[in-house]
C-alpha cells in the first residue's frame, strides 16, 4: 500500500543488502531499555537453566570455562537500526545445553531486574546463541546488560536478554514482558516481524 | 494499565505543520483509520521515495485518546534523514504512512474506577517531553486526582516544547507543578546558573519516594541514565521506574 511522500529523496549511499526491510546503519550503539540499568558483580552473578527436570546453575567462573567463542554478527533493533559486523565473546548455548535434559520447545529469558523475553529452543541452538560478556573488545556495559547477555543475533535484539539471569523452558509458547507490551513474539528481522 | 490498540498501517494527511521551538516543528495529522492511543506510546512513520527508497523512524506522539487528530513533534537531529525532511519539506496536505500505535509499557492511562492510582513523576531530557506531555494532558483531561508533577531539563527557554499548554496546566485544577531546568541558558532573573541536572536539584524538585510515584523518563541516553540511577538511590523501587532512551550511546 506504500506511496510516494511529496519531496522524499533520502539519502543514498545507506542501503546495505545486510540491511532488513525498514532498518537503517547505525555506527553508534543505541539503548533500549524500560527502566533503569541494574548494575550486578561477575562475584555474585549466576546463571540458572531450570526444566521440568530440575535446575542447574553455574557461577561466572563455570560458565567461562565451558569455551569462550568469537563471534563477529550483525544486529538489529526494533527501533529500525542495525549494527553490522560487531565483535563479540561469549560461551554459545550449545555447551550449556550440553548438560541440559529437556523436551520442552520454548524458553523464556530471565533478567537480573525482573525482565523476560520468550525464544523458541530451535532459535537458540545450533550455533545460534551465546551467554555474551563482551562487545566490541570490551566488557559489557550494564548499560548494553553487562556483565552478561544473551545473544540471539538473527531476531530482533529485545530478544537477546540484557543481564541474563537464566533460561527456564516451557512446553508451549509465552509472551515474556516486551512480547506482553507489544513486540512481536518471535522477531525475525527480515520478516519485519516488529509488533503484533 | 492500558487498553490494547492494534497496531496497524495507517495513511495519514498533513493538517498543520509550525514551529515547536527553533530546531523543532509539531505536525498535526489527519488519521482517518487511528484507533486512538494511550498517552506515551509511539509510532511508526514511513517515508517512500519516488525510485522505492523508503526510511522508518519512530516518533512519541504528543496527543492522546480516542480521536483520529495525531500531534506529533519532531526535533531536527542536524545529520538525520527523516527528521530534516519532516522539519524543512513537510506540508500540509502531504501523506505519510503511520504504523501504531505502538508500546504498552511507557504509557499511562486513566485509572478504571474503584481504583487508587499512584502519583505519578515525569521526568524530560529535551524532546524527551512530547510523551510526557501526553501523559500530563491526558491526566488533566481525566477525573484523576492523584499528584502529577514534571521535571523538564532544556538547553534554553526558546527550547521548550508545549510551552503554552505546560503553562495551562501549571495554572489548571489541580495545577502541574512544572520544574525547568536549563542547560545552556537560563531566562533573566533566573535563580539558578545554567548547567546540567544534579543529584541535589532532583531530590528538590520530584516527588519523595516514600509517596511510592510512578516515575516515567524520557531523554537522550546518558540523561535518562543518570536520572534513573538517582532515582534508585533516592529509594525508589526499580519497577516503578519507567524508562525511553534516544539517541547513540
Amino acid at each position: 500500500m506504500s506511496f510516494i511522500t511529496r519531496g522524499f529523496s533520502g539519502r543514498r549511499g545507506d542501503r546495505d543488502p545486510h540491511l532488513p526491510p525498514g532498518q537503517t546503519l547505525v555506527h553508534d550503539w543505541p539503548v533500549l531499555s524500560a527502566g533503569p540499568t541494574p548494575h550486578i558483580g561477575t562475584a555474585d552473578w549466576e546463571f540458572v537453566v531450570r526444566t521440568e527436570n530440575g535446575a542447574r546453575t553455574w557461577s561466572w567462573e563455570e560458565l567461562r570455562a565451558l569455551g569462550i567463542e568469537d563471534i563477529t554478527t550483525d544486529i538489529h533493533c526494533v527501533t529500525h537500526w542495525t549494527k553490522l559486523q560487531m565483535p563479540w565473546r561469549g560461551v554459545s548455548l550449545d555447551r550449556i545445553w550440553e548438560s541440559v535434559e529437556t523436551e520442552h520447545e520454548y524458553v523464556m529469558a530471565h533478567s537480573y531486574g525482573g525482565y523476560t523475553t520468550n525464544v523458541p529452543l530451535e532459535d537458540l541452538l545450533d550455533g545460534k546463541s551465546w551467554i555474551a560478556f563482551e562487545a566490541d573488545g570490551e566488557p559489557l556495559d550494564p548499560e548494553h546488560g553487562g556483565p552478561a547477555r544473551l545473544l540471539v543475533p538473527h531476531l530482533y535484539f529485545w530478544k537477546s536478554a540484557k543481564w541474563i539471569q537464566g533460561l527456564v523452558t516451557m512446553p508451549t509458547d509465552e509472551p515474556g514482558f516486551w512480547e506482553q507490551n507489544g513486540y512481536h513474539l518471535h522477531g525475525d528481522p527480515w520478516q519485519e516481524e516488529r509488533y503484533w | 494499565m492500558s487498553s490494547r490498540r492494534p497496531a496497524a498501517w495507517h495513511v495519514a494527511t498533513v493538517v498543520d505543520s509550525r514551529p515547536e521551538t527553533p530546531t523543532a516543528r509539531r505536525i498535526e495529522l489527519d488519521v482517518p483509520t487511528w484507533p486512538g492511543n494511550d498517552a506515551g506510546s509511539h509510532l511508526d512513520v514511513r517515508l517512500t521515495a519516488p525510485d522505492g527508497y523508503q526510511a522508518t523512524r519512530s516518533y512519541s506522539i504528543a496527543s492522546a485518546g480516542d480521536g483520529t487528530h495525531v500531534v506529533l513533534a519532531v526535533d531536527e537531529l542536524p545529520d538525520g534523514e527523516v527528521s530534516p525532511f519532516l522539519v524543512h519539506d513537510l506540508r500540509a496536505g502531504d501523506q505519510l504512512e503511520l504504523h501504531g500505535p505502538l508500546g504498552a509499557f511507557f504509557v499511562w492511562s486513566p485509572p478504571a474506577p474503584g481504583d487508587t492510582p499512584p502519583p505519578v513523576q515525569l521526568i524530560a531530557g529535551g524532546s524527551g517531553v512530547v510523551p510526557l506531555y501526553a501523559m500530563a494532558a491526558a491526566h488533566a483531561a481525566s477525573s484523576d486526582a492523584a499528584e502529577f508533577r514534571l521535571l523538564y531539563s532544556v538547553r534554553t527557554p526558546e527550547d521548550v516544547f508545549f510551552r503554552e499548554e505546560l503553562t495551562a496546566l501549571a495554572a489548571g485544577t489541580p495545577a502541574l507543578p512544572v520544574d525547568f531546568v536549563y542547560t545552556r541558558r537560563a531566562p533573566a532573573g533566573w535563580p539558578a546558573a545554567p548547567g546540567r541536572i544534579t543529584r541535589d536539584l532532583l531530590n528538590a524538585a520530584t516527588l519523595a519516594a516514600a509517596s511510592e510515584p510512578l516515575v516515567y523518563v524520557c531523554g537522550p541516553t546518558p540523561f535518562v541514565e543518570v536520572v534513573a540511577g538517582w532515582l534508585i538511590d533516592a529509594g525508589h523501587e526499580p519497577g516503578n521506574v519507567r524508562t525511553e532512551r534516544f539517541g547513540g550511546s
